[in-house]
């Protein structure tokens, strides 16, 4: 298998240094955009014809790609939904779910993610996600974590803590805010400050989620 | 960290020119919010902070005892 290693390389990126020449010009195949490339093809047929002239009576062996499920295609149009996955370390909130919109707190600030959006990797920040569906929304206090647009209109966001806002208590957001604000005052070291600066964000964010 | 991490060019967060990793900002974020939530949420929540690990130390290539790492709220 590792005979074939140096082709499949020289396959790759002659392929798409072709391509695109004619589109782009100034990128260079090896810096192709990971939505550009075209995805590998799971069974690699020269192999097979080499694997079957050496042993023929052996099964060829699967490579992973063979038991990946391939990509969903990116679709002509725009498509008129946006499938949402939205997953939590100890349960899946959101999956495989259409709908209009969904606005993310990235770090950059809300982010609205309609279907068709560019493919996009977003960091987040302590702050509110809205899932809009016809007429409903449903917003939830997102902690930290990321948000993966596809070019096919799937969108994947993880976090690490997220609740819907009818569960913060207000009296504790408050408390926190000005525990939080006095040891940003107080702090000395440079760890100090940033703890505490981290803790007057997110409960800053907290206090705009519930009045906002 | 030895070189600070805002001596690049680029502009980093400021808990990362304190010296802060990613994840511990996160796992902070995440327990700021579990606190604001209201009861019973809170407790439910509580059960997701605890970290509980074994440790053992080989020397010599021959594993010492075990030592028993709980980090929760309570301990």
């Amino acid at each position: 298998m590792y005979r074939q290693g140096s082709r499949l390389l020289m396959r790759a990126t002659a392929a798409d240094g072709a391509r695109l020449r004619v589109t782009a010009g100034s990128r260079p195949a090896s810096q192709a955009f990971s939505t550009e490339v075209t995805e590998a093809p799971a069974v690699d047929s020269s192999f097979l014809e080499a694997w079957k002239k050496a042993a023929p009576n052996i099964d060829p062996p699967k490579t992973p790609l063979a038991f990946m499920k391939p990509r969903p295609p990116t679709p002509s149009s725009i498509p008129s939904k946006l499938t949402l996955n939205f997953v939590l370390p100890y349960q899946s909130e959101i999956s495989n779910k259409e709908v209009d919109m969904a606005i993310i707190p990235a770090t950059t600030g809300q982010m609205g993610v309609l279907p068709g959006h560019v493919a996009t990797i977003a960091e987040l920040k302590p702050g509110v996600l809205s899932v809009h569906e016809g007429n409903e929304v449903t917003k939830y206090f997102v902690s930290s974590g990321f948000a993966f647009i596809h070019a096919n209109s799937y969108a994947d966001i993880v976090a690490v803590e997220a609740v819907s806002l009818d569960r913060i208590d207000p009296s504790l957001v408050q408390k926190g805010l000005a525990d939080f604000t006095q040891k940003l005052n107080s702090a000395v070291t440079d760890l100090e400050k940033a703890e505490a600066q981290v803790g007057v964000e997110v409960h800053s964010a907290l206090n705009a989620a519930l009045t906002g | 960290m030895a070189t600070a991490a805002g001596s690049s060019s680029a502009a980093v967060p400021f808990w990362r020119a304190a010296g802060m990793t990613y994840i511990t900002y996160s796992n902070i974020c995440a327990s700021l919010v579990r606190g604001c939530l209201k009861e019973p949420y809170k407790s439910e929540a509580a059960s997701r902070e605890k970290v509980h690990f074994a440790v053992t130390k080989w020397v010599s290539g021959k594993p010492e005892k075990p030592t028993i790492r709980s980090d929760s709220p309570e301990d």
